[in-house]
């Protein structure tokens, strides 16, 4: 019973860590609004990171800007296209839907477009084989 | 001979993955290009390093080509890299504006003192606001800036006389011939 309680504290625990403390909203809704913003933002120093993760200094500062332009009542599109303005899209985790990144939505259907495919050239040709020689799925007829 | 499909797509499928990669290990992915290539230069008015009373904005370059360098004391890069800011000073085709980015007033005055002054002014910026508004997420960092504001060109880390004279003064020149 111990060893639950203490698993489940353990699982629970990331969640309570934060990263600091500096800047919170009150109203819970604001304060998770902030999260998710900070959460999509990357870091350009630590690239791996999002804003939210990362200790560097711009990380820092790049969530007191965020935290301010929310104070100031602007809009996730809005504070998006003022870190993009600045940073370039490469600061949103999620890039937008652009000509540029065509190639880069699509790539997962078009992988899974050409996967199907392979899939369905093997699958037609043994039907083909098997049509010419009816014989070839039967099992090998017993040695003994 | 014809080579069965078994093979040769394998083979293709390979070739534009090692195209992908001859390409993107070319690349450094610490350099970030910056949006604001092309665009107005965006608008400051900080205090200055040496004095406080006084401030520094872009518009005391207004009507000439200007470079502004984002430096701090905590930065390797910065060090290395002054020995080139101080002869491009010394040449003095063009003003450098210094950016003091998070930095300490004491600790950068000192630097200068020690490591001798390229620049015409500096600006102090140590909650880092103005280096977010120009995409500032490294130091060294050196923007060009045309007479007209706009920015021609910003290099990502250490600058050095070669990069100067191959990347930023065909810019400069180009300008200058345009003018």
């Amino acid at each position: 019973m111990r060893f639950l309680i203490l698993a489940v504290a353990l699982c629970l625990s990331p969640i309570a860590s934060a990263i600091d403390s500096g800047q919170r909203f009150d109203d819970p809704a604001l304060q998770a609004r902030y999260e998710r913003l900070i959460h999509d933002l990357r870091c350009l120093v630590c690239q791996n990171e999002s804003i939210a993760d990362s200790n560097a200094m711009l990380a820092s500062d790049l969530r007191r800007e965020v935290h301010e332009l929310m104070v100031e009542g602007r809009t996730d599109a809005e504070i998006r296209t003022f870190l993009t303005e600045r940073y370039g899209d490469f600061v949103l985790y999620r890039p937008p839907l652009r000509p540029r990144t065509w190639l880069l939505w699509s790539a997962p259907i078009l992988f899974l477009l050409g996967g199907l495919t392979v899939v369905g050239l093997i699958v037609a040709r043994r039907a083909r084989a098997a049509r010419a020689n009816p014989h070839i799925l039967e099992e090998e007829p017993d040695q003994q | 001979m014809k080579l069965p499909l078994k093979f040769l797509l394998p083979t293709l499928a390979f070739a534009i993955l090692v195209g992908f990669f001859v390409v993107g290990l070319g690349r450094n992915p610490g350099e970030i290009p910056s949006p604001l290539i092309g665009k107005s230069a965006p608008a400051f008015s900080l205090e200055s390093l040496d004095d406080p009373a006084s401030n520094v904005t872009p518009t005391d370059f207004a009507g000439r080509a200007w470079v502004l360098n984002v430096w701090a004391t905590w930065c390797g890069g910065c060090r290395q890299e002054h020995e080139a800011l101080l002869a491009i000073a010394r040449d003095n085709q063009v003003p450098i504006m210094g950016l003091n980015w998070r930095d300490d007033r004491a600790l950068a005055l000192g630097w200068l003192t020690e490591l001798g002054n390229p620049y015409v002014s500096v600006a102090f910026d140590p909650e880092g606001r103005t280096a977010i508004d120009w995409g500032v997420y490294g130091a060294p960092e050196t923007f060009l800036i045309s007479a007209e504001g706009v920015i021609l060109k910003k290099r990502i880390g250490v600058m050095t006389p070669e990069i100067w004279q191959r990347e930023f003064v065909p810019l400069l020149q180009a300008k200058a011939g345009a003018g």
